[in-house]
């Protein structure tokens, strides 16, 4: 598709009143600034990450704490709004200051409408191979999990619009929370002859066998570029190991060095990773591994305009993040001289539905696909008076949702509930669907739990997982966002040493006693017992309890208090 | 003491072919089996008396000892850790977890000839620093490296 065909089809669309509220000339001059990108060079690669299943357009709100610690402080990603546009010289109030931050975020989502969403992404992938030709287009993973559609699939929706959408190579992490069983056949029947999946760092249990392929080759305009694969270095240990009994994962970063070093001798003249690994510990590893061009990164979920760039003893290497739940491509465009990267340009596109009109065929699929589901997502269980969302380091008002949920329908006194970054964003006088409760809850060990336990393991709970957001060493952190609690009060130092970060643990203004027991309720425990003790879905859990309000008022965020980040440029209020 | 080293050395040995490791690690595993059991060495709780009870005097911290172990355990109860020694006439490896109630988890006597390399799995309750401590030409020398246990759940 050309310039003008997509121009045709954009006013063609806006004529026929579907998809775009603003006038078409209008539409036009936006879609124009923000996706005529000129080609450059000669290899491109168009990286997708973290879409969370997301296949419909949705509101995704960034958040407005995303605290660096240690040398990770005031630094990409660690930079959440007006810091943010300062530093990558974006101007307030556009489309891109919208996309890239939660500035105004109620309003400007109303002006600039919903992001993502397959038929749209395709659209604007057929423009972007029309002007690049030869581009790869690769998927950094956490594709088929997040929708309530996906997870009843498993997966299988997101494995057919990732085929159609040509997808060349992707990498793991939620995807293996089906099961290895369930990878290895879409791996070996569903992708065979079209998607590799790719991960140096999955090796097998007893001998320490491959279990995918560590990197593929595909020539670009006669350049030979290999793609390495990252898959989630900690999986066993973030999500359920009985899920990947057979498998170890790890950063690897000897392994990388073999496997880059081995593409190179291979005849490579370009190396790109394709990690999952989480942005943090990309800039690390970038350091520490010569011989990358690109790591194109995710799972921390930073939407990053511009690549960091890394020295390292072999060179330089660029460092990229691609946002999540289907909000963005990045187009990387390499000139490649002499047998090596010259030169390089890098975009990450916001996907603004409204601005791309829905190809049709994508559209169809995702339409079929849903089918079965429609009726029971599309239930109405209450109307929000607030904006939900959930991305953040401490909370999100969906999250104080379900935290409430799980205090009123257990009979609580605090309540747990995982820091994950994907979820999406409800404007306020929306309805709450059960499609909206899943895009919050999909997932395959979904069991509510309710535990008997000491002040001294509530603190040890909380102490864990903030290590494992604040370490200093960014290959102890696990990319995730700290445990949602509700009920209980506490204060948090993130630049304090692990074991010293939580105090002032508060249960309705009384001290947490470290001996005395409490009644927690939580949901997605790892352990096998949970599953086995085999508790409610916590989707059924929430519905039940937003049903039975018809209107939620928004949430009132129970927040720690903050110690030693004033001033740090990843924290807003 | 843990003894299930059996996969990851099978696993070495496909991976890398050493022969000689496969001659070496017959030669020692009856060693292992037989050699005189220091029990207060592998019952000491501190690392001083573990030290005392192996007649070790205050060992030197080496760079030519390299640890190979995931920073974060995938699971406590089975770390694997490999310990490498380039230090010449290494022979003895011991693996110790300073936070294990008993820290001297692993010892293997080194025969000649035989690459000082040991693959092994040791069990962790918590957070803690593994060492390697070698011992070469009669003197001893370490390095550590900490592994991290931790709770799962709350992935990106």
């Amino acid at each position: 598709m050309n310039r003008r065909e997509f121009l045709h089809l954009l006013s063609a669309a806006s004529a026929a009143g579907l998809t775009l509220p603003l006038d078409p000339a209008r539409a036009e001059k936006a879609a124009e600034a923000l996706y005529d990108a000129p080609a450059f060079g000669n290899v491109s690669l168009l990286h997708i990450t973290d879409c969370h299943a997301q296949l419909r357009p949705i509101y995704f709100r960034e958040p407005n704490v995303n605290i660096g610690v240690g040398a990770m402080a005031n630094r990409p990603p660690h930079l959440v709004g007006e810091a943010f546009l300062k530093h990558f010289k974006v101007e307030p109030g556009t489309r891109l200051a919208h996309a890239f931050t939660f500035l105004d975020y109620e309003r400007y989502a109303e002006l600039y409408g919903r992001v993502g969403g397959f038929a749209h992404l395709a659209t604007l992938v057929k423009r972007l191979r029309a002007t690049r030709p030869g581009a790869l287009l690769l998927d950094g993973g956490d594709t088929w999990q997040g929708s309530g559609a996906a997870m009843w699939t498993k997966g299988q929706d997101m494995v057919d619009a990732a085929k159609l959408l040509g997808v060349e190579a992707m990498t793991l992490h939620w995807e293996c929370t089906y099961g290895q069983d369930r990878v290895k056949e879409i791996a070996d029947k569903d992708f065979a002859g079209h998607i590799d999946i790719i991960a140096q760092n999955i090796k097998t249990q007893d001998f320490g066998d491959p279990v995918f392929k560590p990197y593929v080759m595909r020539a670009v305009n006669g350049v030979k570029v290999a793609i390495v694969g990252q898959a989630f270095p900690y999986t066993p240990i973030a999500n359920p190991r009985y899920m990947v009994a057979d498998w170890t994962f790890g950063i690897q970063e000897d392994n990388m060095q073999k496997t880059v070093d081995a593409a190179r001798a291979d005849g490579a003249k370009v190396v790109v990773v394709l990690s999952h690994n989480g942005m943090d510990v990309d800039l690390k590893m970038a350091s520490r591994v010569r011989g990358i061009d690109a790591i194109l990164g995710g799972h921390t979920h930073d939407g990053v305009p511009a690549p960091s760039i890394v020295d390292n003893g072999g060179g330089k290497t660029l460092v990229t993040n691609a946002g999540s739940n289907g909000k963005f491509i990045g187009v990387l465009d390499f000139d490649v001289k002499d047998g090596k990267v010259s030169d390089f340009r890098y975009r990450l596109l916001p996907i603004f539905s409204n601005l791309l009109p829905a190809d049709a065929e994508m559209e169809a699929l995702i339409a079929r696909t849903r089918a079965p589901f429609e009726i029971k997502l599309n239930e109405k269980l209450a109307v929000s008076e607030g904006l939900l969302y959930r991305r953040g380091n401490f909370n999100g008002s969906f999250d104080q949702v379900i935290l409430d949920a799980l205090i009123a329908e257990k009979d609580a006194e605090i309540a747990l509930s995982p820091g994950f970054r994907w979820g999406t964003t409800i404007l306020p006088g929306e309805p709450v669907t059960m499609e909206n409760v899943l895009d919050q809850t999909a997932i395959t060990y979904p069991y509510v739990t309710l535990t008997q336990m000491k002040g001294s393991q509530i603190k040890q709970i909380l102490e864990d997982v903030c290590d494992n957001l604040f370490n200093p060493d960014p290959y102890y952190q696990q990319g995730g966002d700290m445990v949602r609690v509700g009920g209980l009060a506490y204060s948090c130092d993130p630049t304090a040493t692990a074991g010293n970060r939580i105090g002032d643990m508060a249960l309705n203004g009384k001290p947490i006693d470290a001996g005395k027991t409490y009644k927690v309720a939580g949901w997605a425990a790892v352990s096998e017992a949970a599953r086995d003790a085999g508790g409610e879905p916590i989707w059924d859990l929430v519905a039940r309890h937003l049903r039975a309000r018809k209107t939620i008022s928004a949430p009132k965020l129970n927040l720690p208090h903050l110690k030693n980040v004033d001033g740090n440029l990843g924290l807003a209020s | 003491m843990t003894l299930e080293y059996q996969p990851s050395r099978r696993g070495f040995l496909r991976q890398s072919g050493l022969l000689g490791l496969a001659v070496s690690a017959v030669t020692f595993l009856p060693r292992m089996a037989y050699a005189s059991w220091n029990k207060a060495a592998f019952s000491a709780k501190t690392l001083a008396d573990t030290y005392k009870a192996m007649g070790v005097g205050s060992p030197t911290a080496s760079a030519d000892i390299q640890i190979n172990a995931a920073d974060i355990a995938e699971n406590g109860a089975v770390v694997p850790v490999e310990a490498i020694s380039k230090i010449p006439n290494t022979t003895q490896i011991s693996f110790l977890v300073e936070k294990n109630p008993a820290m001297l988890t692993a010892q293997f006597d080194i025969g000649p000839d035989t690459l000082p390399q040991i693959s092994t799995r040791v069990k962790m309750g918590q957070t803690s620093n593994v060492i390697a401590l070698v011992k070469a030409d009669g003197k001893y020398y370490t390095a550590s490296k900490e592994i991290k246990v931790t709770l799962g759940g709350c992935g990106g």
